[in-house]
């Protein structure tokens, strides 16, 4: 269905829907256009391939925002991976997608072939893609460019580790977050959050680990007036 | 919608039953979904794309696997050939060379048949495979339709109306063109019967696809 792209900002659309841009000027100038994830260029067409709801940021960005729970590796991304195995010189690290990513034992800050970090199979490490494209097996690293660790390898010692979907942790980590800002006022704790939708959580007690971790996962679904009243009943009870 | 149309001797009465539908029901897998139809309800549920035999894989696309459950009894030979036709038009559908060396698994279940079985499993796959997230380049449903024994065709047929007729037919039609994916058909008809009844499944097509439109965006403006 070819739809004119400006009506359907904000609105849900379906795989297989043309979108049309209008040309402002009908001169041979060529506009450069941003298509982001759910959208995909077939010739001189831009079509949808996921449904969801079409979103826009100036000047010429686009894509679908959807609720998706099945994490794919892309480049640049930070994820909580569990090691499953060594071999070699590699970690294999688990990462929720299709295959197991490799971690090198170089890729973490001061190691040298002498001085091998002290991983073992079974710890969380935190980490960002180098390479993950759908050819190649993906790879990790705990280093930043300039060789810094920057927040990143192993961490986890206590705490608990659980799942949410993909959209939630992409609200927990805009900038703005409100669920964040309301959650620092109940009690401290620490928090990882892994884009492959893994979130880590510790607090000073075993049950207020348990309460978070359950604040969080049942997050979703809830408006901001039904989150703010759970709130305020458990700090309640904390306090 | 009620359409009654005279056509020299034959009358042909299209209407689908009510149909309906529910998302994410399911916690485990990446994308479920429900579709019923009439009393035919099928529950769909997708897993992927995730790891995948190194027997089964494929260099440069996703292996696709349809597995379909009765509601009692073993899965038999026409289970078989009814996942053989929704993994056909799945694949077709599907933008499986986006991920190479991957499995997607669909496993369909039918809480009751009453008739159209197959086109409602492939109305819950698809709604099943929107709901999962995996890139399609363009939708699918499926309608099925019957043509009795004086030569009127009904639309979605219930599972009497199905024994009684002379010829079962089943189609898979895509959103972009409403061309025809993929065809299943049962009994004795005429070339010009086929005709007329991809003709009325055409246009029975429509109203599905406003239907998922309509469903998918209560979904997301709700959330």
């Amino acid at each position: 269905m070819l739809c004119c792209v400006k009506e359907k900002i904000g609105e849900a659309v379906l795989p297989g829907d043309l979108l049309a841009f209008e040309i402002q000027n009908s001169e041979n100038k060529r506009e450069k256009l941003i298509c982001g994830p759910g959208l995909r260029r077939d010739g001189e067409d831009v079509f949808v391939c996921k449904s969801g709801i079409l979103r826009h940021k100036e000047p010429n960005l686009y894509w679908i925002d959807l609720q998706q729970r099945r994490y794919v590796p892309a480049k640049g991304e930070s994820v909580i991976g569990i090691v499953t195995a060594k071999s070699g010189d590699v970690f294999k690290v688990d990462v929720g997608g299709s295959e197991q990513a490799s971690l090198s034992y170089l890729a973490f800050e001061g190691a040298t072939k002498r001085n091998r970090p002290n991983v073992q199979v079974g710890d969380l490490v935190y980490a960002q893609f180098i390479i993950a494209n759908k050819d190649m097996e993906p790879e990790l690293v705990c280093i930043d460019s300039c060789g810094r660790a920057n927040g990143m390898g192993v961490f986890g010692a206590g705490g608990l580790l659980f799942k949410v979907s993909l959209g939630l942790v992409r609200k927990l980590l805009s900038p703005q977050s409100e669920i964040v800002k309301d959650l620092e006022k109940i009690f401290p704790f620490e928090m990882v959050i892994g884009l492959n939708g893994r979130i880590w959580v510790k607090a000073k007690t075993t049950q207020q680990t348990l309460i978070v971790a359950n604040i969080l996962e049942s997050c979703e679904n809830m408006t901001t007036e039904q989150r703010r009243s759970i709130f305020g009943r458990v700090s309640e009870n904390v306090l | 919608m009620m359409e009654v149309t005279q056509s020299g001797s034959a009358q042909h009465a299209a209407v689908l039953r009510e149909f309906g539908c529910e998302h994410s029901l399911l916690s485990r897998p990446d994308g479920s979904a429900s579709f019923v139809q009439g009393d035919t309800t099928v529950l769909a549920g997708v897993y992927g794309p995730a790891e995948v035999m190194v027997s089964k894989e494929s260099f440069d696309r996703a292996t696709l696997e349809v597995t379909l459950k009765p509601k009692v009894g073993m899965p038999g030979v026409a289970e078989r050939s009814k996942e053989q036709c929704v993994r056909q038009t799945c694949e077709a559908a599907l933008l499986t060379r986006l991920h190479p060396r991957t499995s997607i698994t669909l496993s369909l279940q039918t809480v009751h048949d009453d008739g159209a079985l197959l086109a409602c499993c492939l109305n819950a796959a698809c709604m099943a495979l929107m709901d999962a997230g995996l890139p399609m380049h363009c939708l699918f449903c499926g309608v099925c339709c019957a043509i009795d024994q004086q030569g009127t065709i009904r639309l979605d047929p219930t599972a009497r109306e199905e024994k009684e007729s002379r010829a079962v037919m089943t189609f898979a039609l895509d959103s972009t063109d409403c061309r025809v994916m993929m065809s299943s058909t049962k009994g004795s008809y005429t070339a010009a019967e086929l005709q007329q009844c991809i003709a009325v499944c055409q246009r029975a097509s429509e109203s599905i696809f406003q239907f998922y439109r309509d469903s998918v965006s209560r979904r997301y403006c709700k959330a």
